[in-house]
């Protein structure tokens, strides 16, 4: 494995450290005209999802993690294991239910995630920014409430719950954004 | 390379602010009548500060080095005779990039004579309020900085103390090799930001961090450092000294600096021996201080990246 000196440390670099595969998020040189030099360097960790900052002296180095990110289709949850495919090869990974955290509630069958591996093997998983779902359950819609703006919670496909506008009904399909959970819009059937 | 790599990175709205700020700071000296000198940037001696590494080249065949800064001739010339003088130019320190470094910058140094430290820090401050229009200036001592925000004394607290101040305020990836170190990290990642909006200027520091400051016990009898430094909302800007004239104390100081860095494998040059002949010779007694040019431009436009007032800054250079 190669090794990253503090001065090559730039965000979205993957480094090992405590044994664990981590992100650099930010990267400040910090020196006091007359003192040390030091990088001040923020972490997150791939597996815990941890965000901190550590400093090191400059010129200390990293051992590199072997962490990648793929696109991968989403193909199905066997109930253990979330499934994904690589479209070009057809190899297929499976991860486990924390390897996939937060972002089952937005998987669909055939939407392309980004599936981080670490030595081969799923670490994480991160949904596409946007993803169309149908609503499987809301309170009914009230006639003339379009003009109101109020919202209430609606039950997608996957399991999340979204804030969408009074006048969705059940069976209608929405645009949500995974990032925040916001409801963007009435998809269009096609 | 991207189809925008010709381009310079700071906006043509920051060079002008840049052009017009040099022009402000002549202007200043010149009112002052302080002499603006030019020194040579390619050296036959490099810097022996144990933490400032130069940038060597070669020169007419033999080996060469970019000035740090141009203190060693500056000092030569007050040893001539020139008087209060100032220098505004560039200087370089290897491996110095990030949001505030760049390896190549403008320094702004000059010199007083007769002057002691805190006279001059008060011109410091004339410089900064007139060019930043700011006018909150507290000064502080070295000692009153951390006994406020760390309940700590630095010259008399035990080196465990201060390792285990370290210990509770960050998460290093080493353990600090000396009390030096302490305080530089405690410096670095917990007071500059302590420091409030305004200007500050902090005085009287560790006599360890000397470096070419006089060393005299303060009212409470500890030996400081006479050498001050200045920050605006905790941006280190100025560092400035009582200058040293003994020149047997300088001769063991750039020894003392020469040991170090070979302790801790940094590269050893020949220091400026001319500088000790110069002090032999006779400089008057003076203070002086040196202000990074770029930094100062940052914080006169709001820029939050050396790189916005630099137009092709390393990567681009």
């Amino acid at each position: 494995m190669a090794n990253y000196s503090t001065n090559e440390f730039k965000g979205g670099l993957k480094v090992m450290l405590d044994g664990d595969p981590c992100s650099i998020v930010e990267n400040e040189f910090v020196k006091p005209g007359k003192g040390q030099a030091f990088s001040r360097v923020k972490l997150r960790n791939l597996k815990t999802g941890r965000v901190w900052e550590r400093t090191f002296r400059s010129g200390e180095s990293l051992e590199s993690a072997d962490v990648m990110d793929r696109e991968m289709e989403y193909l199905y949850n066997d109930g253990e294991f979330f499934h994904f495919m690589e479209p070009e090869t057809f190899e297929q990974h499976q991860a486990s239910t924390s390897a996939v955290g937060d972002a089952a509630k937005w998987l669909k069958e055939q939407d392309v995630c980004t599936v981080t591996l670490y030595n081969g093997a799923p670490l994480a998983v991160t949904p596409p920014n946007h993803v169309i779902l149908e609503i499987t359950d809301t309170d009914p819609g009230l006639r003339g409430d379009t003009a109101q703006g109020g919202t209430k919670p609606a039950t997608l496909a996957t399991g999340a719950v979204v804030k969408v506008p009074l006048f969705l009904e059940i069976g209608e399909t929405v645009k949500v954004d995974t990032r925040t959970g916001e409801y963007l819009g009435r998809a269009k059937e096609d | 390379m991207t189809a925008d790599s010709w381009r310079p990175v700071a906006t043509l709205a920051a060079l002008r602010q840049r052009a017009a700020l040099l022009a402000e700071i002549r202007q200043f000296f010149a009112q002052r009548q302080v002499l603006e000198t030019e020194v040579p940037v390619i050296s036959r001696r490099a810097t022996s500060d144990p933490h400032i590494e130069s940038i060597t080249t070669q020169c007419v065949g033999t080996a060469a080095y970019l000035a740090t800064s141009p203190e060693f001739a500056l000092k030569r010339l007050l040893a001539a005779g020139i008087g209060d003088c100032y220098y505004l130019g560039k200087a370089f320190r290897q491996g110095e990039a990030g949001r505030r470094h760049n390896p190549e910058f403008t320094m702004l140094e000059w010199y007083r004579c007769g002057w002691d430290d805190r006279r001059l820090m008060d011109e410091v401050a004339d410089l900064l309020c007139q060019i930043l229009g700011r006018h909150q200036v507290q000064s502080l001592s070295y000692r009153e900085l951390f006994q406020r925000e760390l309940q700590l004394d630095p010259h008399s607290a035990s080196d465990q103390a201060l390792a285990s101040c370290v210990e509770r305020e960050m998460d290093l990836a080493f353990a600090p090799n000396d009390r030096s170190e302490c305080l530089d990290l405690l410096m670095s990642h917990r007071l500059e930001r302590a420091m409030g909006a305004g200007i500050t200027l902090l005085y009287d520091f560790p006599a360890n961090q000397a470096a070419l400051a006089k060393v005299i016990p303060d009212k409470s009898g500890t030996p400081v450092a006479r050498r001050f430094e200045a920050y605006v909302g905790g941006l280190e800007l100025a560092n400035g000294y009582w200058e040293l004239t003994d020149s047997a104390e300088q001769l063991r100081r750039f020894e003392a600096d020469q040991a170090y860095r070979k302790k801790n494998g940094s590269a050893v040059h020949p220091f400026e021996e001319r500088l000790v002949m110069a002090l032999q010779a006779g400089m008057p007694e003076c203070a002086g201080v040196a202000l990074g040019v770029d930094r100062l431009l940052m914080l006169a436009g709001g820029y939050k990246s050396i790189e916005d007032v630099i137009a092709f800054p390393i990567e681009r250079a």
